[in-house]
């Protein structure tokens, strides 16, 4: 602990100013409380189903109302809006445990809090707010966000969706790809570009109602992971929409998808921390249970190894996770430590996917344990919202602007 | 005149599907250090009664009520962050705690309900630690109100309470007059999971502290626990091949 800080203001940065680092070996009240209440209901009500919607693809519907209806569907909302009213370190754990019984479930909340709700809030208009965000917070409807494009992912500067405006409309058109609750929202934040010629500051962000004319979904995408949500393609072909519904202002697009994706990281984080833990305690459980040459298989060092590295992976993937959220909260610069915390969280995911998968032998392989699907569905958290190897780009790119003389 | 305030008292227990609970190496008790507790599952379900009547407007205010350490301050907040309006917590710890049974517990409920004129006062049937079944009844016959046990159906009409009862030979249901004792048996209802806007709404709900001797309660048990033994080890059974066999083997060993 003291070397971080020592290290903080060897580097300038402001660590002592958030909340204190050494007060998270307990999480305040409040948040612990609420993370309970999270874990009590993924354990009772999620748990007990996530085999069925990955195995049918079922999109958790009563679900995710029962979590609106709880607060969980918009954490950061301020309650004069329908939210919940807390804070991101909160959202983080909220996510976390969520995903710690459905990772597929986890996903939805994440992306309707961060990627949907999460932009209106910061750049919309007042009656956009209660317009675009309000219905959205209940679990009744949630949104989606379609930034990739077929011809572009990690090179979201090169937006080839166009908008022109017509009258006292804007007409979108292009593709949209990837786009996950696609076939389950009632509405996006997309980004087109309204003046070709500015390049990535020619891209503004619209708020456009789904379904719409004009705006079709392509077919449902068949996933390795995250079965229960539904990935698809987004066509606009002369999708009309009103003035009114560009969100922030012209040529704003880029940086509001950047600074999205900047706290969806977190978000994204957090559900790769779930999805992890779920994999150590399954692997943990397992090693009590499972005898081989006499004693339980925990009893062998190979697999307390494979244990301890898990745990470590989570545990410091976590801790980096929280300490970008209460920077956040702290209205602190958090890019460097989002981007951190989601590389390391999605490839402690990955990691313990494959070790829970291992210490379980044959049935790790077998769908009659969760481990499978932990395994299948890490392995998105290391693409989405910004592949790993943009991550090391955003980690680089700040640390060297920290060394800059 | 509709009821004023409902008092749910609340008990803190040994969470039942802890892997294995040990019994002391010197026979006096259970080993509760490091045993993850929680609120007792009939006393959520009381909360839950007593948050929807007043939902329903049939009372005004829920006091969430419990004896015992520090500890049950979170049992309280729970309750609190479930929709009562207060919260009390009677402070017991130590040698008292461990001697706490339904008795003084239902002593100082009694009293507590007296107290702060409680309407009703709602329970869980029983702790799924002890299993006592004991201290709603206690609190109930030191009181001398009404009580309805086993609840799994409540209605509140005018003054008086219907109450329709689990009983062995089916279902009861009774009429009692306010101001009385309920216990809520499973069936009662589902609890809700405390929404977070509500969770944060807890942190600024009071939860009040006192002493049993500032209620007047006198601590001492009448009861004296003499051993506590692990329940003898399941022994493999015995296949038999027929009916025959099987009721021979049940002859010979007398069960028939």
């Amino acid at each position: 602990m003291a070397a971080l800080f020592k290290a903080g203001k060897a580097l300038g940065l402001c660590v002592s100013g958030c909340r204190s680092l050494s007060s998270l070996a307990e999480l305040p009240e409040m948040h612990q409380m609420m993370r309970q209440t999270c874990r009590d209901y993924a354990d009772r009500e999620l748990g007990p189903i996530a085999g069925k919607l990955d195995k049918e693809h079922l999109f958790p519907a009563q679900q995710v109302r029962e979590l609106g209806a709880m607060g969980v569907m918009a954490v950061e909302v301020p309650e004069a809006l329908g939210g919940a009213g807390m804070d991101y370190l909160a959202y983080s754990l909220a996510v976390e445990e969520i995903s710690r019984g459905c990772g597929s479930t986890g996903c939805v909340v994440s992306v309707n809090n961060s990627l949907y709700i999460g932009p209106i809030l910061k750049f919309g208009t007042q009656k956009q707010k209660e317009q675009w965000i309000t219905p959205f917070t209940t679990g009744e409807k949630v949104g989606c966000f379609a930034l990739s494009e077929p011809g572009n992912g990690s090179d979201a500067g090169a937006a080839s969706t166009l908008a022109r405006q017509e009258g006292e409309e804007w007409v979108l058109n292009g593709t949209k790809a990837w786009i996950t609750n696609s076939w389950d929202a009632s509405a996006t934040v997309i980004f087109a570009t309204t003046d070709k010629s500015l390049k990535h500051k020619g891209i503004s962000a619209f708020l456009v109602p789904m379904p719409h004319p004009g705006l079709s979904l392509g077919k449902k995408e068949d996933k390795l992971g995250i079965r229960a949500t539904s990935t698809a393609n987004l066509i606009l072909e002369d999708c009309k929409i009103p003035l009114g519904n560009m969100l922030g202002s012209r040529g704003s697009g880029f940086k509001i998808a950047m600074q999205t994706l900047d706290s969806g990281r977190i978000g994204i984080a957090s559900q790769a921390l779930g999805i992890a833990q779920a994999a150590l305690d399954c692997a943990a459980d397992y090693a009590h249970k499972r005898t081989a040459f006499g004693a339980p298989i925990g009893k062998l060092q190979a697999v307390q190894f494979k244990l301890a590295d898990m745990a470590v992976a989570v545990e410091s993937a976590r801790l980096l996770t929280w300490k970008a959220a209460m920077l956040k909260d702290a209205k602190k610069p958090f890019t460097k430590e989002a981007a951190m915390a989601k590389l390391a969280a999605s490839e402690a995911a990955t990691f313990c996917g494959h070790q829970s998968i291992q210490v379980l032998g044959g049935m790790g392989y077998v769908t009659d344990m969760p481990a499978e699907r932990h395994y299948r569905d890490a392995r998105i958290t290391e693409i989405y919202e910004g592949t790993s190897e943009i991550q090391r780009l955003v980690i680089a790119g700040q640390l060297l602007k920290e060394y800059a003389s | 005149m509709s009821p004023a305030s409902v008092f749910v008292c609340l008990s803190l227990t040994l969470l039942s599907d802890y892997p294995v609970i040990r019994v002391k190496p010197d026979h006096s008790g259970v080993v509760t250090d490091g045993v993850k507790h929680s609120m007792n599952p009939f006393c959520e379900i009381a909360v839950e009664e007593a948050v929807k009547l007043k939902e329903k407007k049939f009372i005004k205010e829920v006091v969430a009520v419990s004896c015992g350490p520090t500890q049950v301050t979170e049992t309280i907040r729970t309750a609190l962050a479930m929709g009562c309006d207060r919260g009390i917590h009677v402070e017991v710890s130590g040698k008292d705690y461990e001697a706490m049974g339904p008795l003084q517990i239902a002593k100082i409920f009694a009293a507590l309900a007296k107290k702060e004129e409680a309407s009703l006062v709602i329970l869980g049937k029983q702790a799924i630690d002890d299993d006592c079944n004991q201290t709603g009844q206690m609190t109930a016959a030191l009181l001398d109100w009404p009580q309805g046990t086993f609840a799994s159906e409540v209605t509140i009409d005018g003054e008086k309470v219907k109450v329709v009862r689990e009983i062995d030979g089916g279902l009861e249901t009774i009429k009692i007059s306010m101001p009385a004792v309920l216990t809520a048996d499973l069936r009662l209802n589902t609890p809700r999971y405390a929404t977070l806007p509500n969770i944060m709404k807890a942190k600024k709900k009071k939860i009040a502290n006192m002493k049993p001797a500032d209620l007047g309660v006198d601590m001492v048990s009448r009861v004296e626990v003499l051993r506590v033994d692990e329940p003898p080890t399941r022994l493999a059974g015995v296949k038999v091949e027929t009916v025959d066999d099987l009721v021979a083997k049940l002859k010979a060993n007398g069960t028939i």
